[in-house]
């Protein structure tokens, strides 16, 4: 058996195999780097089930509890080791139940290749059962999608898959693979990755005047600004943007997605922009006179009204996908490339530069933000616990060197806003598309995707219970993810939203859950209620000291609100400190 | 109101690899905006394997931009671009049935279609189809003329556009099948805010 497998993927020239399009799928995967897949069988897709019986050596098939849980985990895993997370799910229900993850993905750039069964080639199109037309329902919220209906070829679409999945701006792909693809068996002249499509071109060539120009408009600017996204983790260039903000000594703000790219505590890291970001960020963003984004899209949530958006900015925007150069913000120089590319070369065109006076005026603001919101959110006196001293004390124990995966609400924004990210690929959470349920799965793919790093998930009470179900998975695989839970009764943002602009009209939003603590008991999982502040220090402790998941519950305060906050349809410059 | 600020009709060419679903892909990327898509035609391109889309909008030249520029982003998709009526020369092909009755007595009518340039392609006993390519006004007009006549059927085709200052396809295949993109002719669009044709 050993010499068969060694010699299926490293053949002679001329030497084929005769093996099942199943099997020719999970070596062209091995051969690919994978090592870890998520996946919910079926009917549908029980040949390659079946030939993965005999892979457990080779290939870690972790059972998820539900196929969006399989996707949100395949999404963790991609984001903390950079590789292309692996999805399997079953033809009809389970195919839609990618969907979710699929728009997720998409939205936030995530590389994935999620492979679906598919009924018999015979029978598609006649409403068999568990058929759906997979192909046509993702073809919004995939970067590429094929069905695959005969077995020869499965080594060819799926180095294409990969290869597009990864390249450029990365996004998912899915491969929808029918029944008798699966069975047939066909001559396998081993696995070539792809490296050329003629019809996608995932980069180009960079232009030398872009750069040119736009080291001319940085060395004559007096309030530079840097806004980074996760364009720079994606293209693992965090060294040379740390290497082109230190020469340019320009302050940079990040989006949420764009977090621990350069630490949290670097000197020229000078907040988080968007919508509930730092008050600095936002406003400055309307008082500088060149304007650099660096692998960021300009998101609605950062930019506000798009009329009244550095308008007085010349824009230098740097980006590999070119659709997004001036789709939402005029640029004045496109700098249309690889950033890992791009920005070497223009730290070597710009000159060595300091702004005191500039950089200043972003400390005077944080100032201003420390006293009236960030003060009381870390440092509370009310008898109730803020989310935000969860968050602190959480820092100070793990010391910024966490992984930080957070469902979507309130808790997102707070934990986006205070979590000490010192290394990147530490922020995992769903930005584009806010997806609540994102972060339990996503916390178990981001510890398969990183297993030497601690991963701690934040989850609110409403969030936790859109795929509670998948602390199954954590019993079942046993892996070791810190769960807390900040429950505040609510579904927090909506409720702040009814509260700010419906006059508190609290239509719907107050929720309520099981107890967790059992909930997880009830899954072998340990775990402890918090709700007396003189408990938080040592139950945190507890928890990232038990071997093992554990899930903590901490009671905060009800009616507590996320601040600063720009209120939708309203300029940068009008963010709201209270 | 200034030229780029109303709407106007834009002519979408796109080149693509012939694949099934393409069509798909390229459509919701209008009706994902709410846009009507006036005119669609897709067919072989002059180089074998490779399809070619002419799609007809009637937006605002912004909106065009970014639409091709999605377009664009498909992996599937080799080349899109966009110009106004003034930078292609179009046709549309239209077939009109009338009762050959009427044809016969009204010597006024053929001579009509004969000025407008129809040419019959189907005559029987009952009907006669007269078959007209060119613009859509001339065919609205064609239409106008022989509805008092009793036109009883009547169908346009898709409208085909060629770029009036385009080279063709082929040498810019050969550039996309290399493994490494050439150094191109720089197009300056972003510095130079005429262009209208974006590329690599």
């Amino acid at each position: 058996m050993e010499t068969a497998q060694e010699t299926l993927t490293a053949p002679a020239a001329t030497e084929t195999v005769h093996v099942s399009g199943s099997v020719a799928l999970l070596e062209a995967l091995i051969a690919e780097g994978t090592d870890t897949i998520f996946g919910y069988p079926g009917g549908a897709i029980m040949p390659i089930y079946d030939a993965l019986f005999d892979y457990n050596d080779k290939l870690n098939h972790i059972l998820v509890r539900h196929e969006q849980g399989g996707i949100h985990a395949g999404q963790g895993y991609a984001r903390t080791s950079g590789k292309v997370g692996v999805v399997f799910a079953t033809s009809g229900p389970g195919a839609t139940n990618l969907v979710t993850g699929l728009a997720d993905a998409q939205i936030d750039s995530t590389p994935l290749v999620c492979i679906t069964g598919q009924v018999f080639a015979h029978l598609l199109g006649t409403d068999a059962f568990q058929e759906t037309d997979v192909i046509n329902i993702t073809t919004p919220v995939t970067k590429w999608n094929y069905q695959i209906t005969d077995a020869t070829e499965i080594p060819e679409v799926i180095a294409k898959a990969f290869y597009i999945a990864r390249s450029g701006r990365p996004g998912p792909v899915l491969i929808d693979i029918t029944k008798n693809a699966q069975i047939q068996l066909f001559d396998f002249a081993g696995y070539k990755p792809c490296d050329h499509i003629r019809s996608y071109r995932p980069k180009p060539i960079v232009r030398p005047q872009y750069i040119e120009q736009a080291a001319k408009l940085i060395n004559s600017a007096q309030k530079p600004f840097i806004l980074f996204g996760q364009g720079v983790i994606l293209g693992s260039a965090e060294q040379e943007f740390k290497a082109f903000v230190e020469k340019s000594g320009i302050p940079a703000a990040w989006t949420v997605l764009g977090a621990g790219a350069i630490p949290t505590d670097h000197p020229l890291n000078v907040g988080m922009l968007g919508m509930h970001g730092n008050y600095g960020p936002n406003v400055l963003t309307n008082e500088c006179d060149v304007l650099i984004a660096i692998g960021m899209r300009f998101d609605d949530r950062v930019t506000g009204r798009l009329d009244k958006y550095a308008k007085q900015a010349k824009v230098i925007h740097l980006d590999i996908d070119p659709a997004e150069i001036d789709k939402n913000v005029k640029s004045t120089v496109p700098v249309w490339g690889d950033c890992k590319e791009t920005l070497p070369l223009l730290t070597k065109a710009i000159e060595k530069k300091e702004y005191p006076e500039w950089l200043a005026k972003f400390n005077d603001y944080t100032r201003q933000e420390v006293e009236a919101v960030i003060h009381n959110e870390l440092n509370p006196t009310t008898p109730e616990m803020t989310m935000g001293e969860v968050i602190k004390q959480l820092n100070e124990i793990t010391k910024g060197e966490a992984v930080i995966v957070t469902d979507v609400g309130q808790h997102q924004m707070v934990a986006c806003r205070y979590a000490q990210f010192n290394n990147t690929r530490s922020n995992v959470t769903s930005g584009g598309l806010g997806t609540m349920g994102f972060a339990l799965p996503a916390a178990i793919g981001a510890k398969f995707g990183a297993p030497n790093r601690t991963v701690v998930a934040i989850i609110g009470d409403g969030g936790f219970q859109m795929t509670c179900q998948e602390l199954g998975t954590i019993m079942q695989s046993g892996v070791d993810v810190k769960i807390v839970i900040l429950n505040n009764r609510f579904l927090g943002m909506v409720r702040q939203w009814q509260e700010l602009f419906n006059s508190r009209r609290y239509s719907f939003v107050d929720i309520q859950s099981p107890d967790f603590v059992a909930l997880a008991a009830a899954y072998r999982i340990p775990g402890k209620l918090v709700d007396d502040r003189a408990d938080l220090n040592a139950a945190l402790n507890e928890m990232l000291n038990t071997p093992g998941s554990f899930l903590l519950e901490v009671m905060v305060t009800k009616e507590n609100n996320v601040f600063p906050m720009v209120p939708q349809g309203c300029s940068v410059s009008e963010i709201r400190l209270k | 109101m200034s030229e780029a600020e109303k709407k106007q009709e834009f002519n979408i060419t796109i080149y693509t690899e012939n694949q099934i679903g393409l069509l798909s892909r390229i459509a919701i990327i209008f009706t994902r905006r709410k846009i009507n898509i006036d005119s669609l035609n897709t067919s072989p391109s002059e180089i074998e394997s490779i399809h070619r889309f002419n799609i007809v909008i009637n937006e605002y030249e912004e909106v065009v931009r970014k639409l091709t520029r999605q377009i664009e982003k498909q992996v599937e998709v080799l080349k899109a671009y966009y110009h106004t009526n003034e930078d292609v020369i179009w046709q549309e092909l239209a077939l009109y049935k009338v009762s050959t009755d009427v044809i016969a007595e009204k010597v006024s009518v053929e001579r009509l279609l004969r000025e407008n340039g129809a040419r019959a392609v189907v005559i029987r006993k009952d009907y006669t189809v007269f078959e007209t390519t060119g613009h859509r006004e001339e065919t609205d007009n064609l239409i106008n003329i022989l509805q008092p006549y009793g036109l009883i059927e009547f169908v346009r085709s898709a409208r085909v556009a060629i770029i009036k200052d385009s080279e063709g396809f082929n040498s810019k295949l050969r550039e996309f099948e290399r493994l490494e993109p050439g150094e191109d002719v720089i197009e300056n669009e972003y510095l130079n805010q005429g262009e209208k044709v974006f590329t690599m």
